[in-house]
């Protein structure tokens, strides 16, 4: 494209670590869901892994945190183009759940799914290997409700509205099947990478 | 609560929802993928702070009131920044759109705007995105906004009157004060206007409360309204709780935060 007359754009030094088109939203933490944001209080949180799995299981609040802690400190990217940097979330590692709950060999992609209804399609691949959490703090403390509070999916390497808030589950599935933003014209994996926004990229 | 399925083979569909309600529309992927060139054609002040700019778009296949695109510029180094804008303009507007912007402090797209942009400049910008807000013009709508979230309810607004709709419609309109209310000029009888700092002679000051949508929802048509909220993240917490507090079903609210 040409390039824009008169435009500069802000100060900045060259950052590796931002994906293309995105800008760092330092201190900001845009909230960018379509739902009401849900009264959901910990004693009524679940989380089920269910679907193509040799177990299916739910785990409460208390199961859940009784898994191994773990923690992402790292990056996050919103498809509406602002990225985070340095942020630390803790929870637990989504593999601690897949390992018990033990997905069959056909199980190739899976459908988030929250406490509101909200649903994201990702590929297994991308949910396992230390590359997927499910979270209840943000910088040591409660994660807020509206950032999907008491507790959420987080999958980093993938545009933010892939970490479906309010997780309520995760149903593991033998094909694609796409989510709430991937119907109304979004990406079907959402690399920020490869700048995957909008279905068609 | 999503219903569970206890067969570990044959799960075809994701669960059941409250929320998610469908998208209004078929999305265009080849549209919302391909970047077009369009043109300034006008910069029209709105208040203070924010003003609308019309562009030439020649190969725009149109929109639904509610929907976004998305607006890049590029530096001469090479360095893009690209935005998430509502549509004011309504469909019926061929080969055009129109956007309202807030100018934001320290804010480079908003800033380039209001301080540089003139008619004859060019962008680049890709649409129209998400039939998740659209509102074709089917179903009885009530609007609530606040500030520039007035944006992409004013697309339906003027879209029901271009196209004279008989469809129910009603719009609550939230701004500071009389000066800061964008399109000030264009609302009508559908239209009942907030102001949280400062009113004219005789209208109160406050925000939007449970009166208003209690009103709103008691003259409501037979089935209900399809509520739309469009405001910063705190002003959509407060409509959207005011919302349910009155009876509004949760899966007819559709929320578009500005971040």
């Amino acid at each position: 494209m040409n390039v824009t007359r008169g435009f500069a754009g802000r100060p900045r030094v060259r950052n590796d670590g931002l994906p293309p088109g995105q800008y760092d939203a330092r201190d900001d933490w845009p909230v960018l869901s379509a739902e009401v944001t849900p009264d959901l209080a910990p004693a009524q949180w679940t989380f089920t892994v269910d679907g193509l799995v040799a177990e299916e299981r739910t785990w409460t609040w208390d199961e859940a945190h009784a898994l191994p802690p773990s923690a992402y400190e790292g990056d996050i990217h919103c498809v509406t183009s602002w990225s985070k940097f340095g942020v630390r979330f803790a929870g637990v590692s989504l593999d601690a759940f897949l390992d018990l709950a033990r997905p069959t060999a056909e199980a190739t992609h899976a459908v988030a799914y929250s406490h509101t209804g909200y649903t994201t399609n990702l590929p297994l691949a991308d949910l396992t290997g230390g590359r997927a959490w499910i979270v209840w703090e943000y910088g040591d403390r409660p994660l807020p409700a509206e950032h999907g509070g008491p507790a959420r999916l987080i999958v980093p390497r993938l545009y933010f509205w892939k970490s479906a808030k309010w997780i309520a589950g995760i149903r593991l599935l033998d094909h694609d099947e796409p989510g709430f933003w991937e119907q109304n014209g979004y990406h079907h994996r959402g690399n920020p990478w490869e700048e995957q926004r909008y279905s068609g990229d | 609560m999503p219903p569970t399925t206890s067969s570990a083979t044959a799960s075809t569909t994701a669960p059941a929802t409250r929320f998610a309600v469908p998208g209004r529309i078929a999305v265009s992927n080849r549209a919302a993928a391909t970047w077009q060139c369009a043109t300034l054609t006008e910069i029209r002040r709105e208040t203070p702070h924010a003003a609308t700019f019309r562009f030439a778009v020649p190969e725009w296949t149109g929109h639904l009131p509610g929907q976004h695109l998305m607006l890049r510029l590029r530096a001469e180094d090479g360095y893009v920044a690209q935005r998430h804008y509502s549509i004011a303009s309504p469909p019926d507007d061929d080969g055009h759109v129109e956007l309202t912007l807030d100018h934001i402090d320290g804010g480079e797209v908003s800033g380039w705007f209001h301080t540089v942009a003139k008619p004859g400049d060019e962008v680049e910008l890709r649409g129209p995105l998400s039939g998740f807000f659209a509102w074709p013009g089917d179903r009885p709508a009530l609007l609530i906004g606040a500030g520039s979230g007035v944006v992409p309810l004013m697309s339906m607004v003027r879209h029901h009157r271009a196209r004279n709709l008989t469809v129910p419609l009603r719009l609550l309109v939230s701004a500071r004060g009389p000066e800061e209310l964008i399109y000030a000029s264009e609302y009508g009888a559908e239209t009942t206007a907030v102001f949280t700092r400062s009113a004219p002679e005789g209208v109160a000051v406050g925000r939007v409360a449970a009166a208003h949508v209690a009103r709103l929802l008691a003259d409501g048509p037979e089935g209900g309204w399809e509520a739309y909220v469009c405001g910063s993240n705190g002003f959509a917490e407060h409509a959207s709780r005011l919302l349910v507090d009155a009876g509004q079903p949760v899966d007819r609210i559709r929320i578009e935060r500005f971040g």
